[in-house]
């Protein structure tokens, strides 16, 4: 049985207003692999995730599970997505567990889409179990990223740490096959940032689940991640961590690249 | 003398219709007030006169003239607000102006018309026939199975809309049904409650409920509650008092807004900051 990519992306090119935001860009990416894209502020991260997730147009071509977007539909629901900024009323009356019970919503089509995959004969040996009641599978999910005992409380007397664990249970609760963080720990606390690269452990080795996920922290990236994208519009590595990390002129370009952005930003913010 | 008051047929009815849309504003009045829509009920209200001096200038019945032209009303203003990036508060106005300005254009064309407009402006809710009541109580019942069917994908589209097409919803399918629900439950409702007075019911027991601070669901019974004891009580002051039966609905439900912000002030209620004015960011 051949093994279709979980994601496959070629010569793709995104534009605003005629200058690239993402600059003819081709990798793939495989079941179980944990991909972890490194790029300085601006270099197309986000444009690209939106791109993979039919919010943005493109030129090229991106396939999942072996569909282009003709399929998307069907598709999308089986991705959990955890944005870099997640937008809300601050006074929304919603618990932790009404938010991640979302996650549940399109369950018909999810079944929907794990049926195409399998019935496509691809790669999948997993198959698509919707037995568990609603309620385990939050309680489920909740577990998995550590927040039972605030179950009840309002997402609006959360912490960031806690909404951004909030935000992946209500990713994990449908059961994903991939799973996109957008910089996931941007604004969290060190022993908030150990205890969701544990949970993206977690879910990639012993749940299985594909993880692609961006970030700015190189020594996160060489302890969770075992495959490495580097982008700054262009493609300029992908590839296994080992072989990112023994090149040290890779590295050196990177983390001075990342440093002028900073410093870009930093002056930008004191005007 | 409660008990004389229950007594009489048009009290009776005027409770029965006056819970009705006491429980549908208030439920639909949730989504409405989340996601900014809060004059919605006003901008349909208008656009609702405009329908019925339709249906009074061309003599078929007016209410359903109302519930067309509402319905274009509430689609037309999704469209402008999808397709132009307009405000929500500005697409409102824009469409709220353009239906009132219709009936007024209707109303002069014809000389004035014969029927009671103020009842419309203000509401006539101890005057519902048995036809009414009929109308109010299945279109009310019709509303109030879709939102329970519709709470779930309503809830998430109104949480983040990008995140709930992302979970697989057909979004721009349950805008539209999201807004011609609500342009039903506003012209089932306004006869009532008047169409300068509509907003309030839809609104004020929203607010006051989620400054309790509980979940949704929570919430919602909240709100509920609130908006069916205005009522109830509003209707049996005014008996008693001989005053507009809408506007001592609204002044009991302001009443219960404001008890509910002394209590909060007090410490009594647990503090919930209420910031309606900005969103959450959160920059995970």
């Amino acid at each position: 049985m051949s093994v279709t990519s979980v994601l496959d992306v070629k010569d793709l090119t995104i534009k605003y207003a005629n200058f690239p935001a993402v600059d003819n860009i081709s990798f793939d990416v495989q079941q179980g692999d944990c991909l972890g894209i490194v790029g300085p502020n601006g270099a197309g991260k986000t444009t690209l995730f939106r791109a993979i997730l039919g919010l943005q147009s493109f030129s090229g071509n991106i396939k999942l599970f072996g569909y282009d977007n003709s399929k998307y539909n069907s598709i999308i629901p089986l991705i959990g997505y955890v944005p870099q900024k997640v937008t809300f009323e601050p006074n929304f009356p919603a618990t932790v567990s009404d938010v991640v019970s979302m996650g549940l919503i399109s369950d018909k089509r999810i079944v929907k889409g794990a049926k195409l995959i399998q019935e496509c004969g691809c790669c999948w040996n997993r198959i698509y179990q919707s037995i568990k009641k609603n309620d385990d599978k939050i309680t489920q999910a909740l577990h998995t990223v550590g927040l039972e005992s605030l179950r009840d409380r309002r997402i609006g007397e959360l912490s960031g740490g806690e909404l951004q664990r909030v935000f992946i249970a209500k990713a994990l609760v449908k059961d994903p096959l991939l799973l996109i963080l957008d910089e996931p720990v941007a604004s969290v606390d060190v022993e908030s940032q150990t205890k969701f690269y544990n949970v993206i452990k977690t879910i990639n080795e012993q749940n299985n689940i594909t993880v692609i996920w961006s970030s700015h922290d190189l020594d996160a990236i060489s302890k969770y991640a075992n495959r490495v994208a580097c982008m700054n519009k262009k493609l300029y590595f992908h590839g296994e961590k080992e072989k990112f990390f023994s090149d040290k002129e890779l590295l050196k370009t990177y983390t001075e690249s990342s440093m002028q952005m900073h410093m870009h930003d930093h002056n930008h913010d004191m005007h | 003398m409660i008990l004389e008051a229950l007594s009489y047929a048009f009290m009776q009815k005027a409770l029965i219709a006056g819970v009705a849309v006491g429980i549908i504003c208030s439920f639909m009045g949730t989504f409405l007030v989340l996601r900014r829509y809060s004059l919605f009920g006003d901008g349909i209200a208008h656009v609702a006169f405009g329908g019925i001096s339709v249906g009074l200038f061309l003599g078929v019945f007016p209410l359903w003239t109302a519930f067309i032209v509402s319905i274009l009303g509430g689609l037309g203003l999704q469209k402008l607000r999808q397709s132009t990036k307009i405000s929500g508060d500005a697409a409102v106005a824009v469409v709220l102006s353009s239906g009132f300005a219709v009936g007024v254009i209707l109303v002069s064309a014809s000389g004035g018309f014969s029927v009671d407009l103020f009842s419309f402006l203000f509401g006539s809710i101890l005057l519902i026939s048995d036809e009414d009541l009929i109308m109010i109580l299945t279109i009310s019942t019709g509303v109030i199975a879709t939102l329970i069917l519709l709470q779930k994908q309503f809830l998430h589209l109104t949480f983040n809309e990008e995140q709930a097409k992302l979970g697989g919803l057909q979004t721009t399918l349950l805008n539209y049904a999201f807004v011609i629900l609500a342009a039903i439950t506003v012209v089932t409702s306004f006869r009532l409650v008047g169409m300068l007075l509509i907003s309030a019911l839809v609104v004020i027991p929203n607010i006051t409920a989620m400054m309790y601070g509980k979940g949704f669901k929570k919430t919602v019974g909240i709100s509920l509650g609130i908006s069916v004891f205005s009522v109830i009580s509003g209707i049996l002051v005014s008996y008693f008092f001989n005053v507009a039966a809408s506007g001592t609905i609204v002044i009991i439900a302001v009443g219960i807004l404001i008890g509910t912000l002394v209590l909060k002030s007090t410490g009594i209620l647990r503090k919930v900051d209420i910031k309606t004015p900005s969103k959450i960011t959160h920059n995970s």
